[in-house]
């Protein structure tokens, strides 16, 4: 069960790529559909140049393709790299989420030593278990 | 959720850690993780039986415990306590027996925020970048449960 190295890297690149929060608005609009480099430059307060290096590190990170051929170069989402990334540590998120719930929901059955209004935690009020 | 819990595993670097909020106070949260009958009704995946054979947390302490399915998978994980201190911090070892010899060392910080509220950050430190990613995916399929179906609702829509 041990990651392949090369899927590894990808998945290094990725979140790297998805550090940041123009990247991550990039993404959001093309799950939208395809855009074109100006349509994708538009909402921000950027360069297009700036853009252009933002989605040359999200097609490194194979987040993104763009078609070759067509005069416009569309950019578009690459979907399942996507899916392998929430299955990584958004599965693994929701596990601890999960257990720790399950600590909620235990705590408030439990008491430490002061359920009274002490709020240093460190005082003893009346029962001990 | 204004609990939820905030897990980070940096680029390059064998870490993992986790941040989490409790609304109970910090002597009630270490509780919860020095008694084994507490131990049992939160840690570990839902859906799985957690059968504890040692659990000393304590400094120099131990434990083993086992979590079952109902397809008669086992998942046994051990350790040792390196250092307990009451209401405040410990540092364990942890070994997914699936995965003999690859040990991460784990510490754990309970810090008191006042107003009956208590933060839990832990930070573990894996052998290699390749063994935290492994001990993920392990973790995670050892952990399928009902939670998961939510999730892959949301990638649908990615």
């Amino acid at each position: 069960m041990i990651v392949d190295p090369s899927a590894d890297d990808r998945l290094d690149r990725a979140f790297t790529a998805l550090a940041d929060p123009v990247r991550r608005r990039i993404i959001a609009r093309l799950s939208r559909g395809p855009a074109t480099v100006n349509e994708l430059a538009e909402p921000f307060n950027i360069t297009k140049q700036a853009v252009s290096k933002h989605i040359q590190v999200l097609e490194q990170a194979e987040l993104v393709t763009r078609s070759r051929d067509a005069q416009r170069r569309p950019v578009h989402l690459n979907a399942s790299q996507l899916e392998a990334l929430t299955a990584w540590i958004d599965k693994y998120r929701l596990i601890h989420e999960q257990q720790f719930r399950s600590l909620d929901a235990l705590l408030t059955t439990i008491q430490g030593p002061a359920t009274g209004t002490t709020t240093d935690g460190a005082t003893h009020q009346e029962e001990a278990p | 959720m204004t609990n939820a819990v905030t897990i980070t595993a940096p680029e390059g670097v064998p870490f993992i850690e986790f941040e989490r909020e409790f609304d109970a106070p910090v002597a009630a949260v270490f509780r919860a993780h020095k008694e084994p009958d507490l131990i049992k009704q939160w840690l570990g995946p839902r859906g799985y039986e957690m059968d504890i054979e040692r659990y000393d947390f304590t400094t120099g302490g131990g434990y083993r415990y086992i979590h079952r399915d109902d397809n008669g998978g086992e998942y046994a994980f051990n350790g040792v306590f390196h250092v307990v201190r009451d209401n405040e911090f410990a540092i364990q070892t942890f070994e997914f027996e699936g995965f003999p010899d690859v040990v991460s060392i784990e510490s754990l910080r309970f810090e008191d925020l006042g107003g009956g509220r208590t933060r839990l950050r832990g930070h573990s430190v894996y052998p290699t970048v390749e063994a935290r990613d492994g001990m993920v995916a392990s973790n995670m399929e050892a952990g399928m449960t009902e939670g998961y179906e939510r999730l892959e609702e949301v990638a649908a829509t990615l």
